[in-house]
């Protein structure tokens, strides 16, 4: 278990999908990764408290399936959500705010890096609980279906979650009511630091699906291109009226299970494997071709600086303010 | 006003609430053209459709998270628990997830949800169907928690649960569902966080909700008889709780007795005891006194489950010892 999918090409053979969507999709993993390497330098000066879950090595799994959504569609997110965050059009001054603690964040310093919700575009939030997103993807599908719009809802998590109840039962209801969800199992691997082959006697994950009439998808969680197409396909079921899918989006993390967590309990010749198909490597040779890679490089470089000048020149919550507002009965 | 049973007055609630939001939907176990296992939602899956009327699947956990991500998504979903026992099955849901949203987003959105379930002991249904977790919700920040004790309270109460912007869960009890009251024929939204004096008196107050209250009138009118003059406070919701209408009573009377069907230990009566003490001991005769359940899990046999529930003789009893 663990090793990686034998590489099809660059980025798993050579799909169809319009420029836009490519430069859309490189944009979003080079952010992901310089915010969070960036996260992790402020992490290790004390200038970030709590928990930081990288997701460094699993962007493509966002980048992708969100490529394959409408700002208005809605996603929840999880514990390790900053890649969802910016796929999904995160302004990157207010989520760095958000996980220095500043006021000017995206939850006003109440949240932090495992909270980070925005309305904007409908990312209804990450979440703290493992799994505990599961059963709100789901009813915001049920929403939906009530408001009679033809959004959809992708809901990401990870193989961890995927062993807790509120999958199965969730799965069960998304099937028997047809919500327009795309259930996207980032299966990373580990849960904590417990192998997935340690907590399952399952495979593929993906085959829990059609156990609840949810068509269950393997896709190369590493390949962006892969993940666009198959999350495009879900999307186009789900608006169609065709109900749910489950997506098992294989991937690894480069590290542990947050950034306090060397991770030194996996194996170095599998993570190497693995970091030898590193997402952003891969989506960098499909562009390679596209002069406006570099472009987009500094453009994501200068919206970085900006955003943290941004977010450490904010000033934090004011205590007494924050005091005035909670009541006490 | 019309007679109207306990249940027959949720219903109206629900269905006046569906016909003036097409946002409102329901879901729960066997709520849809069954009706609900207490009948509250009797003839709304026929008038509504199965749209709007949703059964489900025993998945506690995740229909109420449904609710949750519902609501974010612009409904108010209104969502049946048959038994609050069962509700422990929901607890992330409801306590880490549907209360926190607001908070934890910074605003950005809020979770117009209600949780009706019911609770209590009284049909030998034993441990864990007869159960009063109020307390459990009461204490967590972002929860509403409303527990009406008449047809009237349950209809305005839920029409304003369902119509406000934060989590609510309606408790309602077992051996109310058949209680018959009057109810306003005209419409009526009652605003949560306001107590009702169900009786005025001047030498003890009783505090109470919920089917507790019928217990504490009927002590009332038998203390009646004996010259004491006794207020009940029915506090309807218990949170937000309305402290004004608390303490003013407690000032009123120097006398209080808070009266609840769930176990003493870690209960609301004593949380209330101490924010009488706190804000009113001053203009108290005496100390504040509790009558609760015991400290047992809810047996099956009639007897020893009677002997568990504070009675009307244990009300009287009760107060007779303060003045």
């Amino acid at each position: 278990m663990g090793t990686p999918p034998a590489a099809a090409g660059p980025a798993g053979g050579s799909p169809r999908i319009p420029e836009q969507i490519l430069r859309g999709m490189y944009r979003n993993i080079y952010a992901t990764r310089q915010f969070e390497l960036r996260c992790i330098e402020f992490y290790r000066q004390g200038l970030i408290r709590g928990y930081l879950h990288p997701y460094l090595g699993e962007e493509a799994v966002a980048a992708g399936a969100c490529a394959a959504l409408r700002s208005t569609d809605y996603i929840v997110s999880t514990h390790r959500g900053h890649g969802h965050c910016i796929s999904k059009g995160a302004d990157l001054r207010l989520m760095m705010a958000e996980i220095l603690g500043r006021d000017t964040g995206y939850c006003r310093g109440r949240g932090g890096s495992m909270h980070i919700s925005d309305k904007k575009v409908n990312n209804l939030g990450a979440n703290g609980i493992v799994g505990g997103g599961i059963p709100i993807g789901t009813g915001a599908g049920m929403g939906i279906k009530v408001r009679q719009t033809d959004q959809v809802v992708a809901v990401f998590f990870s193989d961890g979650a995927s062993n807790n109840g509120v999958f199965a039962e969730s799965l069960n209801l998304a099937g028997t009511y047809r919500l327009p969800v795309i259930y996207l199992l980032e299966n990373n691997h580990y849960a904590v630091s417990t192998p997935i082959e340690c907590a399952t006697g399952c495979c593929d994950l993906a085959g829990r699906g059609p156990a609840y009439g949810v068509p269950g998808i393997c896709v190369d969680g590493n390949d962006a291109l892969a993940v666009y197409q198959e999350t495009a396909a879900a999307v186009g079921r789900a608006r169609g009226g065709e109900g749910p899918t489950l997506i098992e989006a294989k991937t690894y993390r480069h590290g542990g299970h947050h950034v306090n967590d060397p991770g030194l309990y996996m194996d170095p010749g599998i993570l190497a494997d693995w970091k030898a198909r590193d997402p952003l490597v891969l989506m960098r040779r499909v562009m390679a071709d596209d002069a406006q890679a570099a472009v987009i490089e500094a453009q994501v470089d200068a919206e970085l600086e900006a955003a943290v000048e941004f977010a450490k020149n904010s000033p934090e919550p004011a205590v007494e303010e924050f005091l005035a507002n909670i009541k006490d009965c | 006003m019309i007679e109207m049973m306990y249940r027959e007055a949720l219903r109206r609630a629900l269905d006046e609430e569906m016909q003036r939001d097409p946002l409102v939907f329901l879901m729960g176990e066997t709520i849809a053209e069954r009706g609900g296992s207490y009948k509250v939602t009797e003839g709304l899956w026929q008038k509504y459709g199965p749209g709007r009327v949703i059964d489900t699947p025993i998945a506690e956990a995740s229909f109420t998270g449904m609710a949750v991500g519902a609501a974010l998504v612009g409904c108010r979903p209104v969502i049946e628990i048959l038994f609050i026992d069962f509700a422990m099955l929901a607890m992330d849901q409801i306590v880490n997830q549907a209360a926190k949203y607001d908070f934890i987003s910074g605003g950005q959105g809020t979770v117009p949800m209600v949780l009706r379930t019911q609770g209590g002991a009284g049909n030998g249904l034993a441990a864990q169907h007869s159960q009063s977790l109020e307390a459990l919700f009461y204490h967590i920040p972002g929860l509403r928690v409303v527990m009406p004790s008449t047809p009237q309270d349950a209809y305005g109460l839920l029409k304003a649960a369902i119509r406000d912007d934060h989590p609510v869960v309606f408790i309602e009890h077992k051996l109310l569902y058949m209680t018959q009251g009057p109810v306003a024929e005209e419409e009526v939204v009652i605003p949560l966080g306001r107590a009702d004096i169900k009786r005025s008196g001047t030498d003890v107050t009783l505090v109470t909700y919920s089917h507790m209250t019928l217990k504490c009138l009927e002590a009332a009118t038998a203390l009646e008889s004996e010259g004491i003059s006794v207020e009940v406070v029915d506090l309807r919701t218990l949170s937000p709780l309305d402290r004004n209408t608390l303490l003013d009573s407690a000032r009123k009377t120097g006398r209080v007795l808070i009266v609840h069907e769930a176990v003493k230990r870690g209960g609301i009566g004593g949380d209330i005891a101490a924010m009488i003490m706190e804000e009113a001991y001053d203009d108290l005769d005496g100390p504040v006194l509790r009558i609760a359940g015991r400290n047992t899990p809810i047996p099956y046999n009639l007897n020893i489950e009677k002997a568990c529930i504070p009675s009307v003789a244990d009300i009287v009893e009760g107060v007779l010892r303060m003045v």
